[in-house]
């Protein structure tokens, strides 16, 4: 495994953390936050950070990972 | 003929042109039907995998749950994420091998990965019992769209009519292609429909979300925190619900084979990336729901809060519109799962399980048949026996999500094998099955479609790891 794939792995752990493992930390209301209750806050933030994540996986995949042949890509 | 009339039908009909125009020109074959010849771009690749996650069900059903249930309506924003954070490391994979062995489905990956006909023609078979009651949800949804924006004036069972001619008439002639083209126009409807009503309706009533929420927490606090109104839905369901959705959902056969339609498995990679976007629809979508709970409660089904929400508030040409986008909406997941249902059936069960010398042509035209058959098995349950197949609808996505295991360990670990994967599936789709129609679903507070899972994937390892090891067809 390439440390890209590895270093992308890691990153593509957060959403599962955030959205399902931390579920039963965040299953409030207080505080509201720009009128939204916590835990929709918390799950909004993190499907919009999702995106990012996956996207900084991507660049550091390519960085670190030896470039692929052309008809493999 | 009313307004609202007009605007419906005219968008049904106009959506089937282009959908059949899509495919003129194209020599179609079985690459190009089901595939589009892996010609797909970025845009047309999005538009399409979103076009099968919205449904429907996201329509009516996320805003109907946040009426009638509240917070467990989240886990429909939640599994879209993981589930493109896992197709992120799981889809180009696959493009790679589907490119360089010619695969069309899923059970052609099995088929292939195995070496095991039979394999693949159970993977066929779970595959068309799982679509059949999802395909039959859409068309119900349909009817109940366009007989609401109606006012009443179109029965349910014309409007699933009309629809399901010209869905399988683009379907037929364009396959996948045409379909794709639909997407763009429901996609379009449908983003337009969810920001006015969904920005609307809160701003009109409440006067924006905050003040919305605020009157949410003060009268219902309850609604807005795991387990909702539902006492069975509390944080661990969400949990497991939420890690069979998020690997299920690319393990439909639908959403599987449309990863080869793309041109590259860069292009898969950075559809990755962009697909959540797509997720910030569906938090209007909540709001529709959590609106109508204040300002129309005690409705008796709240799958129709949005509909019934849009009529009180908006003059009836727009509810046209949103009928329109609803109808849609329905024809083209509906598309879909009829076209990869019908070449699952032709290809891998028909063709691979009797006839391996059927030509190419043969089975591309059986498949066009079958497009015709199940759209009128499931027409018949849509209009006769609209809750007969609801068993089978809950365990559509416990279903498909029993070849995860299958599907990962066969592209990135060596040491797995065909019986292994062969009892991890066998027992994994018998214990769902079990538990849910000895009504065990949920069973100790999970899901049982992660239950089934995690045996699944034990029975799998542990099996592979007492066989021979092959790496079946692949090189």
């Amino acid at each position: 495994m390439g440390k890209g794939t590895k270093l992308a792995l890691i990153l593509g752990s957060i959403p599962f953390i955030t959205l399902v493992f931390a579920l039963p930390l965040v299953n409030r209301i207080e505080p509201v936050i720009l009128g939204l209750p916590f835990l929709l806050f918390w799950i909004i933030s993190w499907v919009i950070l999702t995106p990012l994540i996956l996207f900084l996986a991507y660049r550091l995949e390519k960085k670190f990972n030896p470039p692929e042949k052309e008809d493999e890509r | 003929m009313n307004a609202a009339l007009i605007i419906i039908f005219a968008t049904i009909a106009l959506s089937a042109f282009l959908g059949i125009y899509a495919g003129r020109r194209v020599k179609m074959n079985l690459e190009n039907w089901t595939v589009g010849g892996r010609n797909f771009g970025i845009i047309i690749i999005w538009l399409l995998m979103a076009g099968e996650i919205y449904t429907t069900f996201t329509f009516l059903g996320a805003s109907g749950w946040a009426y009638s249930k509240g917070a467990p309506t989240f886990y429909i924003l939640i599994y879209g994420a993981l589930a493109y954070t896992v197709s992120f490391f799981v889809l180009p994979a696959l493009w790679k091998v589907g490119k360089r062995y010619g695969l069309h489905t899923q059970p052609d990956f099995f088929i292939k990965r195995y070496d095991s006909r039979y394999l693949g023609v159970i993977v066929a078979l779970i595959g068309v019992i799982c679509i059949i009651p999802y395909l039959q949800l859409q068309l119900k949804g349909l009817g109940l769209i366009v007989q609401v924006a109606s006012n009443g004036a179109v029965h349910p069972r014309i409007a699933i009519g009309i629809s399901f001619v010209l869905t399988c008439a683009f379907v037929y002639t364009s396959g996948i292609k045409g379909t794709a083209w639909v997407a763009v126009v429901k996609d379009i409807l449908m983003i337009l429909a969810v920001f006015i009503v969904g920005i609307g309706v809160p701003y009109i009533y409440f006067g924006g979300f905050g003040k919305m929420f605020k009157t949410l927490i003060a009268q219902k606090p309850d609604y807005l925190v795991f387990p909702g109104a539902v006492p069975e839905m509390n944080v661990l369901w969400i949990m497991s619900t939420l890690l069979v959705m998020g690997v299920g959902f690319y393990m439909w056969p639908h959403v599987f084979g449309s990863a080869f339609s793309a041109k590259s498995a860069r292009i898969i990679k950075r559809n990755a990336v962009i697909m959540p976007f797509y997720q910030i629809p569906i938090l209007l979508i909540f709001m529709v729901g959590f609106t109508a709970l204040l300002v129309i409660p005690g409705l008796e089904d709240g799958d129709m809060a949005f509909l019934a929400l849009v009529n009180k508030t908006y003059p009836s040409w727009f509810m046209g519109f949103v009928g329109a986008a609803g109808a849609v909406t329905a024809m083209v997941p509906s598309a879909i799962l009829v076209l990869f249902a019908s070449t699952l059936l032709a290809k891998n069960v028909y063709q691979a399980g009797f006839r391996p010398r059927m030509s190419e042509e043969k089975v591309m035209n059986l498949s066009r048949i079958m497009v015709l058959v199940i759209m009128i098995f499931a027409l018949v349950f849509a209009m006769f026996f609209p809750n007969e197949l609801v068993p089978l609808l809950i365990f559509g996505y416990n279903g498909v999500s029993q070849f995860f295991p299958g599907v990962v360990l066969g592209l990135f670990w060596k040491r797995v094998t065909r019986t292994g994967v062969f009892c991890g599936l066998i027992a994994g789709v018998t214990l769902v099955l079990i538990l849910i129609l000895s009504k065990n679903d949920p069973f100790l507070g999970m899901n049982a479609g992660f239950v089934g899972l995690a045996l699944n994937s034990v029975i799998t390892v542990l099996v592979s790891l007492k066989t021979k090891p092959s790496n079946g067809g692949f090189k």
